[in-house]
């Protein structure tokens, strides 16, 4: 066609139709071409070097034998190298070790936040604030003392409330009785007398103590012991709302009642015996909480 | 074919043709050999490319026993003569990039692409690159025959010389890069005895090769096809802006000069082509304002040093806006409103860098208010909020920094008995506590203010303090 092409030097393709209607060269400049070609390239030596195939049953692996699980364990690692020396540091040490060493909370805080959130927080609230049914860990009262020793001994090995269920045992008069005393214990008055006695003759005082703040033996060291039964001193409470309907449901139908329908629920699970956490990891986690507002 | 021949429409599809023969769409298929000429522009323009001398000499500046400009990144640090910006500091970046587009947009939207033919580093490495073509090769002509030449011993040669200084010119950009960002005079000595970081190599070998291919090669066609900057110009420009432009009511009728008087009326063009000649993107002024066209003036230059060869008045092309070719009223600079807006916002981003970095605090504190809960009730009926202290050091040496706090009579501060020790360049975090009885809390919400004070080992005393609240029920 190019022979008898009747538009010379015009740099046509040759492809002429009725005469005068051409199709002009136009290529796309060298260095355009060259880095198509360059990119082709690219692919080829890609698909060679990585994963890139589909095949029947995988795909190709790749001369390199990069998989992105290998790139994640080897940022885990790197990770865990960095924090070795600090774990290295406080394996030897208790939670009140670590606590004292301004250093080594930093770096047990920052390290211990997805071990909270992975096993805590889910009832106690991403920052302790707690859950209704579920105590409140960014204040200082606590029923199984807060002390670190006693922190690692609740998280690692649970804790268990129990309390009977007195609808059966009390009046309907004794109960509303009871669960205005402490109701009024709650809001900081004395209590008045006749609800003193009631809660003595009934049994209460053997859980709750004498002065109603859950503290059952006062040693002359200053330390106390609890069975876990909450004070009504201070203004929280154990079982949400709180209140008098409240404190009336729970002196009914009791803590922990087996067999008994609409007890109250207050179980923290083992997370140390049980081998869901190691014993650093609870040591972490006591100190985690501790430095959430209300250590002892 | 006779029939055929009897429908062609000379006037119609054959004048389609004619015009696609003389739409030239420079995509690089032949070098372009500027002609280097004289003048007022040309100087204008070797003065404003040796602003960019900054950037290969900047790096030995001293200051305080230290590189004065440096950009150390491993640790995190950028020097700045006297002051030290960390990456907490970087809000100022974002004021700096605001004045520098603002000042583009501005310089685009007054004078046109001002940047593009006086600044830009394509055009002025390119231009460098071209003088040395012509001291080694000679004149746009030789040049071009030199290109069509066989290889001889003489071309070998020239051609030789000329790549090695490109790339010589190329890895000294490469290096001068570099040395913002390590010390310059160490670089020298590590860089040579291979004790240079891989990223420094790896650099200088990008910036290398980057230039020398840029600049060598692709030059204009970066302009035409690479740079962004180059397209959007298009909605800068108005009709008010000051280009390079050719006075087509005085030029036209174009055509060549004749030595006698009389036939056609001639405008002032003589249709030398010197314009194009000078071009270093190879565009015709004359056809007005155009993406190729980098308003860098030099056919300014050319057309005045040919009118006054000829006898007529300079600025048949000058720097002039489109209302004034086309003789309407133009308002001068300095009564335009939009003027003084740029101006303001480039005054307010320039004001709020001078605050900031005249501001910079050698310690900084961060207070993290808790949310969850935002307050608890302790067993004594008080209630306590929790505050995350993030004490930023700036300084060189470690420092023991005390917390107090300013707020409400009776407020408690628990946590901070012992003073926080805050390592130098690093942040250190700290918890703290606020207690306030029930009965004192005026509000649901007070203000307070942390403190944060430490020494220097030189006896200085620096404070910080941060603005928080208390909450309560």
């Amino acid at each position: 066609m190019a022979e008898n092409d009747p538009f010379p030097g015009e740099d046509n393709t040759g492809h002429i139709w009725d005469g005068n209607l051409r199709e002009l060269r136009n290529p796309p400049p060298r260095w355009w071409m060259l880095g198509l070609w360059a990119s082709i390239l690219f692919v080829v030596g890609y698909g060679i070097l990585y994963p890139f195939w589909p095949t029947a049953d995988g795909y190709t692996k790749g001369l390199l034998g990069w998989t992105q699980i290998e790139e994640y364990r080897r940022g885990v690692a790197q990770v865990e190298a960095v924090r070795a020396p600090f774990e290295e540091r406080i394996r030897g040490l208790t939670a009140a070790d670590i606590l004292a060493d301004p250093e080594l909370t930093q770096y047990t805080v920052a390290s211990s936040k997805v071990l909270f959130g992975d096993n805590c927080s889910a009832c106690h609230g991403s920052g302790g604030q707690g859950n209704p049914g579920y105590p409140i860990l960014a204040d200082d009262y606590w029923q199984y003392g807060g002390t670190p020793a006693k922190l690692v001994e609740s998280i690692g090995q649970g804790r268990q409330g129990s309390m009977p269920a007195h609808g059966e045992i009390l009046s309907a008069t004794e109960i509303d009785r009871l669960a205005r005393f402490v109701t009024e214990l709650k809001s900081g008055e004395p209590g008045a007398e006749d609800g003193w006695s009631l809660y003595r003759a009934k049994g209460c005082v053997a859980c709750h103590g004498q002065e109603g703040d859950g503290v059952v033996v006062r040693l002359p060291n200053g330390d106390v012991i609890t069975v876990g039964a909450p004070s009504f001193r201070n203004g929280i409470w154990r079982f949400a709302p709180g209140g008098y309907e409240s404190a009336r449901y729970t002196i009914t139908h009791g803590v922990n009642q087996p067999g008994r329908p609409g007890s109250r629920e207050a179980v923290m699970p083992d997370f140390g015996a049980s081998g869901r956490l190691g014993e650093q990891e609870v040591k972490k986690l006591a100190v985690y909480v501790h430095q959430l507002g209300g250590g002892l | 074919m006779s029939e055929q021949a009897g429908r062609r429409e000379p006037d119609g599809v054959e004048a389609l043709y004619a015009e696609a023969g003389q739409w030239h769409v420079n995509a690089g298929g032949e070098t372009i050999h500027a002609k280097r000429m004289p003048g007022r522009w040309r100087r204008i323009k070797w003065l404003t490319a040796s602003v960019w001398l900054i950037f290969f000499l900047g790096p030995y500046l001293r200051w305080d026993g230290r590189q004065a400009v440096l950009f150390d990144i491993p640790h995190r640090q950028y020097h700045l003569f006297g002051a030290t910006v960390l990456p907490q500091d970087f809000w100022m970046l974002s004021l700096l990039l605001l004045f520098f587009a603002i000042l583009l947009a501005v310089a685009t939207a007054l004078a046109g692409r001002v940047y593009c033919g006086f600044f830009c580093f394509q055009t002025v490495w390119t231009d460098v690159f071209t003088w040395i073509e012509e001291r080694l090769e000679g004149a746009p002509a030789e040049r071009r025959r030199l290109d069509r030449a066989p290889l001889g011993p003489r071309k070998v040669g020239l051609r030789a010389v000329k790549h090695l200084a490109w790339l010589a010119i190329g890895f000294l950009t490469g290096f001068s890069f570099v040395a913002w960002f390590v010390d310059a005079p160490t670089l020298w000595w590590t860089f040579f005895t291979g004790d240079a970081s891989t990223a420094a190599y790896v650099a200088v070998a990008l910036f290398t090769v980057g230039t020398y291919l840029l600049a060598g090669f692709l030059r204009e066609q970066v302009c035409f096809w690479l740079c962004p900057y180059a397209r959007i110009q298009g909605v800068m420009l108005d009709r008010t802006t000051l280009v390079p432009a050719y006075d087509e009511r005085r030029g036209e009728p174009r055509g060549r000069l004749r030595k006698e008087a009389g036939g056609a009326v001639q405008g002032d063009c003589i249709d030398c082509h010197q314009c194009v000649a000078v071009c270093p993107t190879g565009v015709d002024i004359r056809a007005g304002q155009q993406e190729g066209c980098i308003t860098c003036a030099l056919c300014i230059d050319a057309c005045d040093a040919v009118m006054d060869k000829v006898g007529r008045p300079r600025g048949l092309v000058r720097y002039a806006s489109l209302d004034e070719l086309e003789g309407r009223s133009t308002t001068p600079m300095r009564r335009r409103p939009r003027v003084w807006v740029y101006t303001t916002i480039l005054a307010t981003a320039l004001a709020g860098i001078l605050y900031g970095l005249a501001s910079l605090d050698a310690i900084e504190l961060k207070v993290l208010h808790e949310r969850a809960p935002l307050f608890v009730r302790l067993a004594d009926g008080s209630i306590q909020n929790k505050y995350t202290l993030k004490v930023l050091n700036k300084t060189g040496e470690d420092m023991q920094v005390r917390i107090r706090v300013d707020g409400p009579p009776g407020l408690m501060l628990v946590g901070a008995d012992a003073p926080l020790l805050a390592r130098h360049g690093e942040v250190t975090p700290a918890t703290l506590f606020l207690r306030l009885s029930p009965a004192a809390l005026a509000d649901e919400s007070l203000p307070v203010r942390f403190v944060a004070a430490g020494e220097r080992a030189s006896g200085e005393t620096l404070r910080t303090e941060r603005e928080s609240v208390f909450i309560g029920p």
